[in-house]
């Protein structure tokens, strides 16, 4: 094997695949970074049986071949490389890498021992990626971090023709968001349960090029895996993942179907506030939300603890109302919402609330919703 | 020399300690136990002295000594798990009776607190003459007398926190000693340093290095010495402990930071299933004395303690804070199994204990409870109940991260010869292993007999339970033994609603009887 490529196209590709690399990998040739040299370029390929990364770039390929070596490494010698042309060759079980007068030897692992990657799914649909991206960011704001529950680990899509659903729970907050989209088959009908921490990155590593691709079997086919693959600095980067196995539970039916009170804020002038009230009481505190006469008062702390209080305008539609969450998902909800003016519409104090952006006159609602159930005072 | 602004010009702060407080319900409920020594804590091998009784101490058995050595030193003594339950509600009793007198009541631990009389609205108290605290003080003490059902307290009165809990020491047991404003310094100066909060065994030998012995000559140290010897803040403070300024308040309802377990084995535990097992049962216990108290917690850390006595701790952070055992339970077994992937469990391990602390007053709503009612809800969780034979305590740990009740600490473990698997009604079925740890007959524990009425453990051991059937009420009771798997013996619980039990001292001198616990 012998080869010769620009430096940046090589750094870029090896670090997008690297993103993939097992931080403790269970079998020593999944550290491992596979490069196939041929007709077309190269092809670099990392896997650690959930989740594969396989990025394309071209290359003066002089001998074709295959190695695989330390995929940490080699991306931590293609990041600090001077910019000049690099030249990697497999001399018996070693690889040198030459890049201007900087040279490095690095050790091969068994290339019989590394697994095969999964097949992409046949593509089913394409995306604008930055709205693809911004999506996935919305979405993955509510999904659970908890092992434990691996099912609210995912995103859930849901494909209904042109428009996609992504949702994503932690069992306290709720995303609900959509996208437009371009399906092969304009009555597609599908939905699966991505790992939301591997949809976020992936999503937003495809940004470069304008679409990126998703390949989805239809249920039970497949082996149950997603493919998305996005045009990147000279190739291709596609990525595949393990679907998570479960039922996501049906979420679409806790989104109240009345509001009694609704009230519109200036989403700015809240952060900040939820901000500076939630300092109080090492951030245990939760903050309470008070609607009242145009004004909305927050209030943390309570008892023998800091306290502290703000009152913002508001809006107001409805009765009065005070109810109180979780500061650090109410922030996360208002960060998740691209409006300026944020709607929050209550039925219960004791019930969830819906928040939204306020779509100005005559622009299409992109439909993000974000439901929060609120803190219960114990005692 | 003028006094400094802020300090106190009467004796109006009273500390009062129960005497000997485990000990001593003890020995109030178990009448044949009343004059002999009894010594509270773990009864096996690793086990820690809880509390001595007076009679005990005599035989220079004290607090946090191991067992095993007050054993060599008082093998006459009656050795007891603790009765955490008993001693909880006669804390109440005595904690109640303080806010009766003053609304600034700071308790340090259950057998503990200050007083602040300049905020009493008592009649008894129409000033705060030295005579006048010292007769009320005298009332006070006789009322806690009575309300205990026998219970005996020291107390203090002083200008300040420091003096009047040096004070309440000074004439202990039963004792009351008032010092009179202006003689404090006095009453110091030939105290060792060690009196000092604070003067540790570290500072004092600094101190000592530094000529410094007792308070006088600790006194004759300049700031600027003292600062450099121990540290500014530290330096500080002994300055004016040394001449007698202490103007802290007397705080009302310290904020309690954190509720945990623990329990100590007396095997080495190496099956990680069944320390995950015990955590999971230790978090039931910590949840449900949080719900009790309203409480939720955001941090929940494990403690365990390996056979080379290593202490390794872990926490995790929640998102937001809780009050279920299932949730401590889960995030508990997860720290676990963490940590038996750096850590070599395998070798063993010799103490277990969960924790809740970054306290809150509020829990995060489920979206899912509206969908279902749902199952493991913390109100459908199989009642908590931590057998005492697991020899877990559950512990409320306050404000400056002492125990609230420090002779807690060193927790009752399990005993050395666990019955085999209990088939009473207690016995959690679904947890088989840990019934070979859990010894459903501690020594000291409350019983019931359905013929015989209710008594004590007095031992067990090789499938036989040993009970003296006599209660606060009854003279002393004979002595019956049983089968370990006897339908009509049942373990006693106290109902938490239960009132304070009846407070009429028994009649009837102790009789003589053989030391409980057989060994």
């Amino acid at each position: 094997m012998k080869f010769r490529v620009e430096r940046d196209v090589l750094a870029d590709a090896v670090a997008w695949a690297a993103r993939s690399l097992p931080v403790r990998p269970s079998v020593p040739v999944l550290a491992g970074l596979l490069i196939q040299a041929g007709d077309e370029g190269l092809v670099l390929s990392t896997f650690d049986y959930e989740t594969s990364a396989r990025a394309t770039l071209a290359a003066e390929v002089t001998d074709d071949g295959t190695v695989l070596v330390s995929g940490r490494l080699l991306a931590d010698i293609t990041r600090s490389l001077p910019n000049k042309p690099v030249e990697m060759t497999l001399e018996g079980s070693r690889v040198s890498l030459v890049c201007g007068s900087a040279r490095f030897t690095l050790q091969t692992l068994p290339v019989e021992d590394y697994p095969t990657l999964p097949q992409m799914p046949t593509a089913t649909g394409t995306a604008r990626s930055d709205a693809f991206a911004h999506a996935v960011a919305q979405a993955v704001t509510a999904a659970g971090r908890d092992d434990m529950l691996p099912v609210l680990t995912g995103v859930r899509i849901e494909i209904d023709g042109s428009t996609i659903s992504l949702l994503a729970t932690d069992r306290f907050r709720l995303s609900q968001g959509e996208l437009e989209w371009s399906p092969n088959t304009p009555d597609e009908s599908l939905a699966a349960l991505i790992p939301a921490k591997v949809l976020a990155d992936t999503a937003k590593s495809l940004t470069a090029g304008s679409d990126v691709t998703i390949a989805l079997a239809a249920s039970g086919q497949g082996d149950g895996i997603i493919g998305f693959e996005g045009a990147a600095n000279g190739g291709t980067r596609r990525t595949t993942t393990r679907l998570l196995d479960g039922e996501f539970p049906k979420v679409r039916s806790l989104f109240p179907n009345e509001h009694l009170t609704i009230a519109k804020i200036e989403k700015a002038a809240l952060i900040e506030s939820v901000k500076r009230v939630s300092l109080v009481a090492e951030r245990n505190t939760a903050v309470q939300l008070a609607f009242s006469d145009g004004v909305l008062t927050l209030d943390a702390g309570s008892g023998d603890e800091a306290q502290a209080s703000e009152s913002i305008e508001a809006d107001i539609d409805g009765g009065d109302i005070v109810t109180g969450f979780n500061p650090q998902f109410l922030l996360d909800g208002l960060g998740a919402i691209d409006q300026s003016t944020v709607q929050l519409a209550f039925t219960q104090a004791s019930k969830p609330v819906v928040m939204s952006g306020v779509v100005p006159e005559g622009d299409d609602d992109p439909g993000f919703r974000y439901l929060l159930m609120p803190r219960r005072l114990l005692s | 020399m003028p006094l400094p602004l802020g300090r106190r010009t009467h004796a109006s702060v009273l500390h009062l300690d129960l005497d000997a407080f485990f000990a001593s319900v003890e020995q109030r409920d178990k009448p044949s136990l009343r004059g002999k020594p009894v010594i509270v804590g773990g009864t096996a091998g690793r086990g820690v002295v809880a509390t001595a009784s007076y009679e005990a101490r005599v035989y220079g058995v004290r607090s946090a000594m191991s067992t095993r050595e007050a054993r060599a030193r008082c093998p006459h003594a009656a050795y007891l798990r603790g009765r955490f339950d008993a001693y909880r509600e006669a804390s109440g009793i005595v904690m109640r009776l303080l806010r009766e007198v003053s609304p600034l009541v700071e308790p340090l631990s259950l057998d503990e607190a200050f007083v602040d009389l300049a905020a009493a609205d008592d009649p008894l108290l129409p000033d705060l003459e030295t005579e006048t605290v010292r007769a009320f003080a005298q009332v006070l003490r006789d009322r806690v007398h009575e309300a205990t059902g026998g219970l005996t307290a020291s107390v203090g009165l002083a200008t300040s926190k420091f003096v009047a809990k040096v004070a309440s020491d000074l004439d202990k047991p039963d004792g009351l000693r008032v010092v009179p404003p202006g003689t404090e310094q006095e009453l110091l100066r030939p105290m060792a340093v060690t009196v000092i909060p604070g003067v540790g065994p570290a500072t004092a030998e600094r101190l000592r290095r530094a000529g410094v012995r007792t308070v006088a000559d600790l006194e004759g140290l300049g700031l600027d010495e003292l600062v450099s010897q121990v540290g500014k803040a530290h330096g500080a403070v002994l300055h004016s402990l040394a001449r007698a300024r202490d103007e802290r308040p007397v705080v009302a309802e310290r904020e309690t930071k954190s509720v945990s377990a623990e329990g100590t084995y007396e095997t080495d535990i190496v099956d990680v299933g069944l320390m995950a097992g015990l955590l999971a049962r230790q978090a039931g216990g910590v949840a449900e004395r949080l719900r009790s108290a309203g409480l939720s917690g955001r941090t929940i850390t494990i403690k365990v303690r390996l056979a080379d006595f290593t202490t390794v701790n872990r926490s995790a952070t929640l998102p937001a804070p809780v009050d279920d055992g299932a949730t401590v339970a889960r995030v508990a077994k997860a720290l676990l199994t963490e940590l038996a992937t750096t850590a070599d469990l395998g070798g063993g391990v010799r103490l277990l204990g969960v924790g809740v602390s970054g306290l809150a007053d509020w829990v995060q709503e489920d979206l899912f409870s509206m969908l279902e009612p749902d199952p493991q809800g913390p109100d459908a969780q199989p009642a908590p109940v931590v057998p005492a034979g697991l020899g877990e305590t559950v512990e409320v740990t306050t404000d400056d991260g002492h125990p609230a009740d420090p002779t807690a600490d060193p927790t009752a473990d399990s005993t050395a010869d666990p019955v085999t698997a209990p088939t009473g009604s207690e016995a959690d079925p679904l947890d088989e292993p840990l019934a070979r740890f859990a010894d459903q007959w501690p020594a000291g524990a409350d019983v019931e007999h359905d013929e015989h009425g209710r008594g004590w453990v007095w031992g067990s051991g090789r499938g036989v339970v040993t009970v003296r059937f006599e209660t606060a009420s009854t003279p002393p009771g004979p002595v019956r033994s049983f089968k370990a798997d006897d339908p009509a013996l049942h373990p006693w619980r106290r109902s938490p609603a239960a009132e304070p039990p009846a407070a009429e001292p028994a009649a009837g001198p102790a009789a003589p009887g053989g030391s409980p616990d057989g060994r």
